[in-house]
């Protein structure tokens, strides 16, 4: 292997490609940009729950003369030119209710207007008036399963699936085994909480639009845009502007902003921007899925596991979005990543009254991993054997099946993460109990292993046939065109890094172009830890195929032992533009049924472990977390301090949704929509992290790497409320652990109930 | 009212209601897109600036406080074309990621630096825990700032 570190940058940790504008402040991102002429768009929104539109009316205001309607541009659904709806999966979501449609859910937008300024907007807002009748609405989904409120079909279930492995009967299976751990787990919606809220910007040229802004996936937002404004490819670009954090939130929610403005656009005949207040970002946008798992394992006497059933409820809120795949997500991992010959596992999203659910990194699993890993610390206490102990000797190793009955075949980091982190177990807790100054400190330890898929689910990387270009432009300069987009991740980083090494040449030499459907080829949404691992893959191949080309044309010239920058500069100056796009080929033997949901599941999984220490105050019931060493197998960090950043970013985000954040509903509508309320942890929260990463490459991503966006999310919630647990021990019962957040009121509770 | 203020060592004048937000004046009548917005009530900390070297959050000063004051924003922090160390350290740790805080995180960093020179790393974080940051978890900004605590030590 090359050991030039400018030439073989893979690997290496260097700075980021956006680092200087970000540090500076120089970045732009859409709420930075402006045009001239521009206007400023707001949404008028739902005040129920669930309820009929009779009709919208330009009011008088409130002020002491009528207010002023001539500069204000409103539009409703009867502007929109193709279909109102926002299409991802299906058409049940509108871009705008209609006048006599339903309204689904609260803060559920109705209409639009667009002004000069914000506060003129502002005002218009307060003048718009709606008229409504409201109906009985289905805010949860054990009200929803009954089925009185009809919110999608006939039985609200938007989706349901069955998994099962084993010919023996679950129920019988359960009834004769030595222990049997059953738990409720139910955890609560999550916010993305990116500190940049949504926001686009759209501008018509004639029958032309381009839409600039925050997203993550901006071919979801042409494919949303086609139907909506009937509008064809050509005539319309869709760019992103630097994006202030993503994490899920910003898959699907774009595109809604996205035809808002450009509806907004168009009548008005301006540019306008609308940017979300962060009180209607939280209000209005998607969420984490809350959930119920009802669980239930079977142990023989040596700790093996006999049989596994598991009951999956989401709540889906109420529209589909994209949730039949986050149930999907979930329920494929909700078995863990344990050895067990009989599983069951059932699902359902149910439809409800209330904003819909959507992605949220992890996409379904974190509720499923907090669940299964909450039910092996039970298992291992009923066992009596260790916390580690059990694990290892359940855990999946190569050659084992997962519970769609997947072959491990390779890449299979479950032994190395485990014993990464139990070299961190050596060092004992400080005293369990101390009471000293004062104070009725409690200290516990827990763990959690788990595993996350990496890439689309089945034979969905087949079906997306992502494409990439590399490309030497005509002015000698290499480029990377693909539809990944910078969130934070650092893609473009990681992209330039790859494509240097394969062609040979230092990372300053690549440019990667920031994603416009104009100028990049559909490399697939940047979601479900795929970017690196197949888009990467794509690069790589195209990055290779262009080496080879060049090299092929210089000996051809006879300019052998040219180096290929100046190779690829002289054949620019005589033929132009050269690009390579490649096509993602998936590994062979990849089987996937999608009717029995058997077989491969996901071209390769990711796996880690996690070490949490906690100091339990039980005057105030405050957790402290002391320690956290978390070992993630990624197949291979093409820049470590990036992934790192990957791994303690979602470490952080998964604790905070065990122990602090909390979206409060009442009647369908959040009651804490302000970040004052709605809280997510501080510097002052954040433990010191030890992250370890741990390489087995997977052989067909690029050197070996597999995704790690998302399992960093999945697992931290399990361990710090196994630690929580652990220190507390007797005073409290274990299933006062079993829903999350567990926040100090909720700790305080499970103390008092006992005591 | 008229305004007067010292932005970035420069004297910048403006005329304008002297209730608006910091932030707004600074981002609309002097086009510095460095402070951000990420709440509008001082709690997340995007819109941070140095008045007087003390940190504020510019979305909650009125402009009509900082009249004849002297301001701090990004775009003043480094010198030229050259990084102050803190931002060079971000960038080397790897504590800006989607970068929407960092702004933000880099002066209230230099600020924590200035005032208290030897904070120990827990200090540190109590320092600079109104500046929230939802990307990196914190670790990779913590270990930015002890390094450039560090370089300014030798
Ligand atoms: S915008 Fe000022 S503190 Fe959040
Ligand atoms: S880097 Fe994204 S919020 Fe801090």
């Amino acid at each position: 292997m090359v050991e030039n570190k400018k030439l073989f940058s893979v690997g290496q940790d260097i700075g980021r490609v956006d680092g200087v504008a970000k540090v500076n402040g120089s970045a732009q991102y859409v709420d930075d940009l402006s045009y001239p002429g521009m206007w400023h768009g707001m949404t008028k929104r739902s005040e129920v729950a669930h309820g009929v539109l009779k009709a919208i009316v330009k009011g008088a205001g409130s002020g002491e003369t009528a207010f002023d309607w001539s500069d204000i541009v409103v539009v409703t659904a009867a502007d929109i030119p193709g279909r109102n709806t926002i299409l991802l999966m299906e058409e049940d979501q509108p871009a705008l209710v209609s006048v006599g449609n339903h309204i689904r859910h609260m803060d559920e937008a109705v209409a639009l207007v667009a002004a000069p300024t914000r506060a003129r907007a502002l005002a218009a807002l307060g003048a718009l008036e709606i008229e409504v009748e409201e109906l009985a609405a289905a805010v949860t989904p054990d009200e929803a399963l009954k089925a009185e409120v009809k919110i999608y079909g006939d039985d609200n279930i938007f989706k349901s699936f069955l998994i099962e492995k084993g010919d023996e009967d679950i129920d019988t299976l359960l009834a004769s085994c030595a222990h049997v751990v059953e738990g409720t787990y139910r955890t609560g919606a999550q916010e993305q909480m990116y500190i940049e809220t949504q926001g686009m910007i759209s501008r018509w040229d004639g029958e032309n639009c381009h839409i600039i802004g925050s997203m993550q996936c901006p071919f979801y937002v042409q494919k949303a845009m086609r139907t909506l404004l009937d509008i064809t490819d050509d005539a319309l670009v869709v760019e992103q502007a630097v994006t202030g954090g993503g994490f899920g939130g910003k898959e699907e929610y774009p595109s809604m902003i996205a035809g808002h403005a450009a509806l907004l656009a168009k009548k008005a005949g301006v540019p306008v921007k609308l940017i979300y207040e962060r009180d209607e970002d939280i209000a209005a946008t998607t969420k984490r899925h809350p959930s119920v798992v009802k669980h239930r394992m079977g142990f023989d006497e040596a700790g093996n596991i006999v049989a596994i059933d598991i009951d999956v409820v989401f709540d889906g809120g109420a529209y589909l979005t994209l949730t039949p795949v986050v149930l999907s997500r979930g329920v494929l991992h909700a078995a863990g990543p344990y050895r067990c010959a009989n599983t069951r596992v059932r699902g359902r999203a149910v439809a409800t009254n209330t904003p819909p659910h959507g992605a949220f990194r992890g996409f379904g699993a974190p509720q499923t991993t907090f669940a299964y890993e909450r039910q092996m610390q039970k298992a291992a206490k009923a066992l009596g054997m260790s916390q580690f102990a059990l694990r290892e000797k359940c855990m999946l190793v190569e050659g084992d099946t997962t519970s769609t009955s997947q072959l491990l075949k390779g890449s299979v980091g479950s032994i190395e993460v485990m014993a990464a982190v139990k070299e961190h177990d050596a060092k004992a807790l400080d005293t369990r109990i101390d009471d000293s100054a004062g104070a009725s400190i409690r200290r516990g330890r827990g763990l959690a292993f788990y595993f996350h898929g990496a890439g689309f689910t089945g034979s969905g990387e087949a079906r997306l046939a992502g494409r990439a270009t590399v490309a030497l432009s005509a002015s000698g300069q290499f480029e990377v065109r693909s539809s990944s987009t910078d969130i934070g991740q650092g893609v473009r980083t990681m992209f330039s890094q790859i494509s240097a090494t394969a062609l040979g040449v230092e990372v300053d030499a690549i440019e990667v172009v920031v994603p416009a459907t104009n100028k990049v080829p559909d490399s697939g949404p940047t979601v479900a830890s795929r970017t690196t691992m197949v888009v990467g893959k794509v690069v790589h191949e195209a990055s290779v195929a262009l080496r080879e080309k060049i090299e092929a044309w210089a000996a051809d010239k006879g300019m052998q032992g040219m180096g290929l920058r100046e190779a690829g500069a002289a054949m620019a100056r005589e033929e132009g533009e050269v690009a390579i796009t490649s096509q993602y080929k998936p590994p062979e033997g990849i089987e996937w049924d999608d009717e029995t949901y058997t077989g491969s599941a996901y071209p390769c999984y990711g796996w880690a472990a996690c070490l949490i220490d906690v100091s339990v105050d039980l005057d105030t019931a405050e957790v402290t977390i002391d320690r956290c060493v978390h070992a993630v197998d990624l197949g291979k960090a093409i820049n470590p301090t990036i992934v790192k950043g990957q791994i303690e970013g979602g470490t952080l985000q998964s604790l905070g949704w065990a122990l602090w954040e909390e979206v409060i509903y009442k009647g369908g509508k959040v009651q804490n929509d302000r970040m004052t309320n709605c809280i997510i942890p501080t510097f002052s929260d954040a433990p010191e992290m030890t992250t370890i990463l741990v390489e087995e490459a997977f052989d067909f991503g690029p050197h070996g790497a597999k995704g790690v966006g998302e399992i960093p999310m999945d697992g931290p919630c399990a361990a710090v409320v196994n630690a929580v647990e652990d220190a507390l021990g007797e005073l409290a019962s274990a299933s006062s652990f079993d829903t999350l957040p567990l926040t100090p009121e909720a700790i305080g509770r499970a103390l008092r109930s006992v005591s | 009212m008229k305004i007067e203020v010292t932005i970035n060592g420069e004297k910048r004048q403006v005329e304008t209601a002297g209730h608006r937000r910091l932030l707004d004046v600074l981002r609309d009548e002097f086009a510095l897109f460095g402070t951000k917005e990420g709440c509008g009530e001082g709690e997340c900390g995007a819109c941070t600036v140095l008045l007087e070297g003390e940190v504020v959050n510019s979305c909650l000063i009125a402009v009509g406080q900082v009249n004849g004051k002297s301001l701090t924003t990004i775009e003043g922090m480094a010198d030229g074309q050259t990084l102050h160390v803190i931002q060079q350290a971000l960038i080397d740790f790897g504590g800006a990621q989607c970068g929407i805080c960092t702004p933000g995180v880099a002066l209230c960093a230099k600020w924590a630096l200035e005032k208290e020179p030897n904070a120990s790393k827990e200090r540190l974080r109590e320092l600079m825990s109104g500046n929230i940051c939802r990307c990196t978890g914190y670790q990779a900004i913590v270990d930015a700032v002890v390094s450039a605590q560090e370089g300014a030590d030798s």
